[in-house]
């Protein structure tokens, strides 16, 4: 008996956005009286971050501190339009509705700014932290509240904007498959270490080392979250999870996580990774979608470690120790 | 916070818009503290007076005549309100992605006549507590007549076979065609001239999402007409079009809240608690909360689907692959949901992020007597990643290489034309190959080092 270890990689793209495209979403947003700007949604967080990552990017064209940029979201009475969260869209499509319209409501913020300075509006600039002041003379300057102030009580304007994006569907030609199915390809590559046991057939996962690349991170800490979550999605996918063990055969579907396996704490491997940006030209500040990429690229890599580690090619997914060991056996009888 | 991954910006500089204020830097989570406080409401935190529970009596075949339904023995139960059949349903079959113009509508709210699979939902009991519907509902009582099964994907399509579905075939039909197509090139052509053909089969079984909060919905009428849906959808709009078309309702009569949910990955994507639920509130006037229990959650939500994929591959001595065939079946189960749209989805991202000159791709959405699969993260992708990256590993082997270098000699790069006739741009896969080697040290000869995925305009670029 001996534990056997073997490296394997696994290179991968995936696209950004819903395929064939055709899915709208929208944001409105504007300035209340407090010196805030609300982002109305009716776009849905799964415990991603959307809704840090949709102020993020508010704040960032408004050009006012993330602090005082709130998502409200989402309730059909009152967020507008949006396709949904799925397909690595949300990032991207909603992002583009908001830059869209955070431009329109901070031209406003920046007309009401310049009457009340008495400057040009084109030589006004934003300084991140809640105030707007001619170029080059930060003293020349005005908080954004009293703009806000002043928009509602002095000059009657709304300092809003409406934003959309949508890319027009496309039709697949059916004879050749000729099609425009995504807004971008996301990029990421796996090198997987593992330790095979071959006299149980058990594979524990050494190491994950993955490179990632995302457009661009929005959030650094959250774009690691997606990461990890991703590839201990992934590692579990190769190695533990299905409602049907003996698939086709529909007996063994397990009713609760006692029978559903899935890694535990002292299972999950080592990671390293890196993420390189090369920005989406179509992206929101270059974004594109990471959310259901991180889980693919390590589920090969294990599967190709394995190999290396004690030549068995499962080619059948999850890769359990029962397969394992059926294929050693098979060597061993050779 | 600590910024816990390397961003490494020697790669695309020229690309990168440098400063920036907010984006690109860790601020934390906004719900991150109300999440782990408890503080967060989600959709079951809702709460009103006189809600009703709604449980289903399943069908324990996977594929029958219903032959009688007698709820007689669950009305006897005390705390018991009613019962829903799909005479109850007034537009009883949809598809989901008809708001994309997806058809025929294949599917039931409640069957007819028949069952398709284990578990599929026949009979909705309402109760006064969650426990009394699920105990009334498991008194109801069912005489079915077994039908012959068929759990295969292949077998399904095996002429004799009987069909499964009312459109008299066991597939999804893509503008006449039985599967949805790839034709780049002449495959068959290059098998001839190729050095080495290369075939392998892989497949995977159904997983589950497996969220922290199972699937559920919250129904209350509002006395004015209209209906609130609280709901962990993954897509407000999505639930709501589909489930005013079901219960014949102008849509701005329904009012989705939702937006935070205890994980999705695709599994909430499906339209299938709201509109009987909303059908409840309607008949009783009261409010009605319709939540997955962890063992419906399992096995008949819908799951990622299981996915056979035939790869066949002409390679030349040098490490080039002149042909890639691809025959992928994607299990759909008992009703098309989201697959129709996965396995066009699969046919699109064939044959991988390499540059193939000849491209063969037949993607076969195929029905079964099983949970019907639907969206998962990744779907149509995911698993045909797993085939694919299994077979670069074997080639690599059979030519004795480099596993990476095989890869990036066939890498895409911009303005390569992919198999459906788009050209790639913002293309990276070399460079993540090239940062994941070196972060595991492994040195790639000069040539590969050097390689880029910004292929200069006219050339052929680096390599062969």
């Amino acid at each position: 008996m001996a534990r056997l270890k073997g490296r394997g990689v696994a290179a991968v793209n995936y696209p950004t956005g819903m395929n064939l495209g055709g899915d709208p979403s929208q944001a409105l947003i504007h300035a209340t009286t407090t010196g805030s700007f609300v982002i109305t949604l009716s776009s849905v967080d799964l415990g991603q971050g959307l809704k840090t990552v949709m102020a993020q990017i508010g704040a960032e064209t408004l050009g006012v501190p993330f602090d005082t940029v709130w998502v409200d979201t989402a309730d059909t009475d009152t967020g507008p339009h949006c396709m949904g969260t799925f397909a690595s869209r949300g990032t991207h499509r909603i992002g583009n509705a908001i830059i869209m319209a955070a431009r329109e409501a901070r031209a406003v913020m920046l007309d009401v700014a310049a009457e009340e300075l008495e400057v040009d509006p084109a030589d006004l600039v934003t300084d991140g932290k809640g105030k707007i002041h001619v170029n080059g003379s930060p003293e020349k300057a005005i908080d954004v509240i009293n703009v806000a102030l002043a928009a509602h009580f002095k000059y009657g304007k709304t300092i809003s904007g409406r934003g959309i994006f949508m890319k027009p569907k496309s039709d697949v030609v059916p004879e050749t498959g000729e099609m425009n199915p995504d807004s971008a390809q996301a990029h990421a590559c796996t090198v997987a270490e593992v330790e095979v046991d071959d006299e149980t057939g058990e594979v524990r996962v050494l190491k994950l080392t993955n490179a990632y690349e995302i457009g661009r991170a929005m959030n650094p800490a959250m774009a690691h979250q997606q990461i990890v979550g991703g590839a201990w999605m992934g590692m579990s996918h190769a190695l533990y999870e299905t409602t049907e063990p003996y698939y086709p055969d529909r007996a063994h579907g397990p009713l609760d996580f006692s029978e559903y396996l899935m890694p535990g704490p002292g299972d999950i491997a080592v990671m390293e990774s890196a993420i390189i940006e090369r920005p989406a030209a179509n992206g929101p500040y270059g974004a594109k979608g990471i959310g259901e990429m991180t889980a693919n690229s390590p589920i090969a890599a294990i599967a190709n470690a394995i190999f290396d580690a004690c030549g068995v090619r499962v080619e059948s997914m999850p890769i359990t120790p029962e397969k394992v060991l059926r294929g050693l056996d098979e060597l061993r009888s050779k | 916070m600590q910024d816990l991954e390397t961003i490494d910006t020697r790669f695309f500089s020229a690309e990168r818009e440098a400063d920036l204020d907010v984006v690109g830097t860790t601020v934390p989570r906004v719900d991150a503290r109300a999440h782990v406080t408890g503080k967060t409401q989600f959709y079951e935190d809702v709460s009103f007076p006189g809600m009703l529970h709604l449980k289903m009596a399943r069908s324990t075949r996977h594929h029958a005549l219903l032959k009688k339904v007698d709820t007689r023995p669950a009305e006897k139960v005390p705390g018991f309100v009613r019962a829903l059949t799909h005479k109850d349903v007034p537009n009883n079959w949809y598809t989901i992605l008809r708001l994309i113009g997806v058809e025929p509508n294949d599917e039931p709210v409640l069957p007819e006549d028949r069952v398709l699979f284990q578990g599929e939902q026949i009979v909705a009991i309402l109760a006064e507590t969650a426990e009394v519907a699920g105990e009334a509902a498991s008194k109801v009582k069912i005489e079915y007549k077994d039908l012959p099964a068929v759990f295969d994907v292949e077998e399904a399509l095996k002429p004799g076979t009987p069909a499964i579905k009312p459109h008299g075939k066991n597939y999804f039909v893509y503008e006449g065609h039985h599967c949805r197509r790839i034709r780049f090139g002449d495959v068959d052509q290059a098998f001839k001239e190729a050095d080495h053909v290369i075939e392998h089969r892989y497949q995977s079984a159904p997983i589950e999402h497996a969220p922290t909060e199972t699937t559920g919905c919250i129904v209350k009428p509002e006395g004015n007409g209209r209906f609130t849906i609280y709901s962990n959808t993954q897509a407000c709009y999505f639930t709501l079009d589909n489930a005013a078309l079901i219960v014949g309702l102008p849509f701005n009569k329904l009012r989705v809240i939702g937006g935070t949910v205890g994980g999705g990955f695709g599994g909430k994507v499906d339209v299938t608690v709201e509109p009987i639920a909303i059908i409840a509130a309607m008949l009783t006037q009261r409010p009605v909360k319709y939540a997955y229990s962890r063992e419906e959650e399992m096995q008949v939500s819908s799951p990622r689907a299981a996915e056979r994929i035939y790869i066949k591959d002409g390679v030349m001595k040098d490490g080039r692959i002149i042909a890639r065939k691809v025959t992928l079946y994607v299990d759909a189960g008992a009703y098309s949901r989201h697959s129709p749209y996965g396995t066009t989805k699969a046919a699109a991202h064939m044959p991988g992020p390499y540059s193939i000159p000849n491209v063969w791709v037949d993607a076969h959405c195929v029905y079964t007597n099983r949970t019907p699969s639907s969206a998962m993260r990744g779907f149509g992708v995911t698993i045909g990643d797993f085939a694919l990256e299994s077979q670069m590993d074997r080639i690599a082997r059979m030519l004795k290489m480099d596993p990476i270098e095989l890869r990036m000699l066939n890498a895409y790069r911009d303005g390569d034309m992919k198999a459906h006739r788009k050209k790639a741009e913002g293309c990276a896969l070399v460079e993540v190959m090239q940062k994941a080697a070196e972060m595991t040290g492994r040195k790639l000869p000069e040539r590969f080092k050097k390689m880029s995925s910004l292929k200069p305009v006219g050339s052929k670029g680096e390599g062969i």
